[in-house]
């Protein structure tokens, strides 16, 4: 399991880096959506991998903490979701807005002239 | 009811900005009245909490406030913490957000909407970033003042802000998600988010978790250096604080002294000399990077060509010099040193955003895109609306604006460059008595440092001085009015700076005795982490020892 998630975030981030790196604005948004799944998933898997095991512990007598997930990395992740979409859907509409003034869809609002 | 007093810094502009979401911007009077309100009340609220970080340290009590949200104990829930260096931050952001207030008043407030909504929102992230102790809860004031920061810097819309907007917030999303990278990394290894928790276990750390754990800590790093403007990630810096409204421009002043607290507080708290194997971790890096910053903003200034691009490269230079002194302290500079970069600090942050607030009435009659901006509105917003709510174009003009402009440019320039009566002057000549008196740091780099100190303050004396030169002496026809609501901001910043300059002395022992608590380690993590819960104990915290 450790070796899939590992291949998973490691394929995310390095595609998401790719992309950021592009000239075009979509593609810079694309690569910051999956470079931020590959955080989240990052984030979640340190509370380390455990299969089926739940993150509420029972109330009252004596539990084992081994036998539960670590609720922390799960409540961090859904922050971190939540402050990324909202932040990613902030960047669309000023995307759009640059498209609507430039013309382009070059993250700089012009072409670069070819020789 | 005292000890609640260090959460309202944040609630109180957090409620004034919620509570103006309800009422479109046709309020905008109230409005203004409201946000002007809520800032001083802020204002009142850190003054409060300077005097008892200050009263702590002179009863020889403890000096630092706590308040644990939801009454939980240290290092389980978040805790917010008042020390020396968070009260000084609180009160210089609060004495900026007022000054940019009222100068948004005369004309900028109408280029959009929701402007006050999303200051006050700013004001939220920026306070709840300099209180907070737990590295996640920093995160989410980080992006409460990103996200405001957003909105602020497209205020006014046009294609240049939309395209620098763009830039902007994408490095910022980059540097937020290496920020929680790291974040998430030093849970992993340590199991702890709080900072004074974090400090606490530093020494223990074993060998094999503590590469990890300082690569989370560099992540971190890099992501506030970002924020901070150091020099291979500053490029994106000039072109968004240009291209931002002048009184976001002169908030803008404070956001990258965000990154340069964050730095300070934890390579103080994690890297001290008692945190065993990584003790001084980055400090040559903090230098060369920071002595890297201050070159790359020397030759900004000297090269720029607009005022504005000079305040955006001076705000680079004051960010580079307090890097590289962080390094400096780090690697065993002492405690003067610091005390003198941190008066350096205030003095050059109210300084810069005196200047971000001049550009606009001093580039007017230049025909920039600002000053059309600016006016087309003043013009269309006498129309559009009747004089009832926006009683005409924003108070009256002074006869003798230009030359007030002037006196107060040139004192602002004194201030930046570092001269004598103001206090940018003290601060630096603080700092190169504190690297003398060092053994810690070899001559070769302390006799770098202050050579650079002292370029520094040239470039920007020639720098400033040319743009001064061509806005009031050699232009005949000066005839644009200044407006009473633009110039007195800003001349409330330049006798704040007097003010600094008087009582330099009194400065310069609470700046002396925060950077004493800094190195203090031991006192702030043991504090947080014995801080009592309201139940266990009546009396508010800080007079418990």
């Amino acid at each position: 399991m450790e070796i899939v998630l590992s291949l998973a975030i490691g394929v995310l981030s390095a595609s998401g880096i790719w992309l950021i790196l592009r000239p075009r604005s979509f593609q810079v948004i694309v690569g910051l959506c999956l470079l931020s799944y590959a955080v989240n998933l990052f984030i979640f898997s340190m509370g380390r991998l455990t299969l089926s095991a739940p993150a509420i512990m029972p109330k009252g007598g004596f539990v084992d903490p081994t036998r539960y997930a670590d609720p922390l990395p799960q409540a961090l992740v859904l922050t971190a979701i939540v402050i990324s979409f909202a932040t990613t859907a902030l960047f669309l509409v000023v995307m759009i807005a640059s498209r609507g003034f430039t013309g382009t869809d070059h993250v700089d609002g012009r072409e670069r002239e070819q020789p | 009811m005292s000890q609640h007093l260090i959460i309202a810094p944040i609630l109180i502009p957090f409620v004034a900005g919620a509570l103006m979401l309800l009422y479109d911007d046709r309020q905008r009077a109230a409005k203004f009245w409201l946000s002007l309100m809520s800032t001083a009340l802020t204002l009142v609220v850190a003054v409060a909490l300077l005097l008892r970080a200050k009263a702590g340290a002179a009863e020889g009590a403890e000096n630092i406030g706590f308040y644990l949200l939801g009454d939980w104990a240290a290092p389980m829930a978040i805790v917010l913490v008042l020390d020396h260096l968070a009260a000084m931050m609180l009160l210089l952001t609060s004495v900026l957000a007022l000054a940019s207030l009222v100068y948004a008043r005369a004309s900028w407030h109408r280029q959009g909407q929701h402007y006050f909504s999303l200051f006050q929102f700013l004001l939220v992230g920026l306070n709840g970033a300099f209180l907070t102790g737990d590295l996640f809860n920093l995160f989410v004031f980080f992006e409460v003042l990103l996200a405001a920061s957003y909105g602020l810097l497209l205020h006014g819309s046009g294609q240049v802000r939309v395209r620098a907007g763009l830039h902007y917030i994408a490095i910022n999303l980059a540097a937020s998600l290496l920020l929680l990278l790291g974040i998430s990394l030093i849970y992993g290894v340590t199991g702890t988010l709080n900072m004074a928790h974090l400090a606490s276990m530093m020494p223990d750390i074993d060998a094999a978790n503590r590469p990890l754990l300082q690569m989370g800590l560099a992540l971190m790093g890099v992501a506030f250096l970002v924020k901070a403007g150091i020099w291979p990630l500053s490029f994106w810096l000039p072109n968004a604080y240009m291209a931002a409204a002048a009184p976001v421009g002169a908030m803008f002043a404070i956001m990258t002294k965000v990154g340069i607290y964050v730095i300070l507080r934890l390579t103080m708290l994690l890297f001290a000399a008692g945190s065993g194997a990584s003790a001084g971790l980055g400090a040559g890096l903090l230098i060369g990077l920071g002595m890297a910053t201050v070159v790359f903003g020397v030759l900004g200034v000297l090269a720029s060509q607009s005022l504005g691009r000079i305040a955006a490269h001076a705000v680079i230079l004051s960010s580079g010099t307090m890097l590289a002194v962080i390094g400096l302290a780090l690697a065993g500079g002492g405690e003067w040193m610091l005390a003198g970069a941190l008066h350096y600090m205030v003095a050059s942050t109210l300084a810069a955003g005196a200047l971000f607030l001049m550009v606009e009435p001093m580039s007017r009659d230049d025909g920039g895109i600002a000053a059309m901006l600016a006016l087309t509105a003043e013009i269309y917003g006498a129309k559009a609306n009747p004089p009832v709510e926006d009683e005409g174009p924003d108070g009256p003009a002074i006869a003798a604006g230009p030359a007030l402009l002037a006196a107060c440019f040139a004192l602002c320039l004194l201030a930046l460059a570092g001269l004598p009566p103001m206090p940018g002057f003290i601060g630096k000549l603080t700092m190169i008595q504190g690297v003398f008196d060092t053994a810690a740091t070899s001559p070769w780099l302390s006799w770098s440092f202050v050579a650079l100190l002292l370029v520094s303050g040239f470039a920007t004396l020639i720098g400033l001085a040319r743009i001064g030169i061509q806005t009031f002496w050699a232009n005949d026809d000066r005839d644009s009015p200044v407006m009473a609501m633009e110039i007195a901001p800003i001349m409330a910043l330049i006798a704040v700076l007097a003010v600094i300059s008087i009582e330099s002395e009194a400065v310069l022992r609470y700046t002396d005795r925060t950077a004493q608590a800094l190195h203090q380690t031991s006192r702030y993590a043991q504090g947080v982490l014995a801080a009592p819960r309201a139940d266990e104990q009546p009396t508010p915290p800080e007079d418990d020892r």
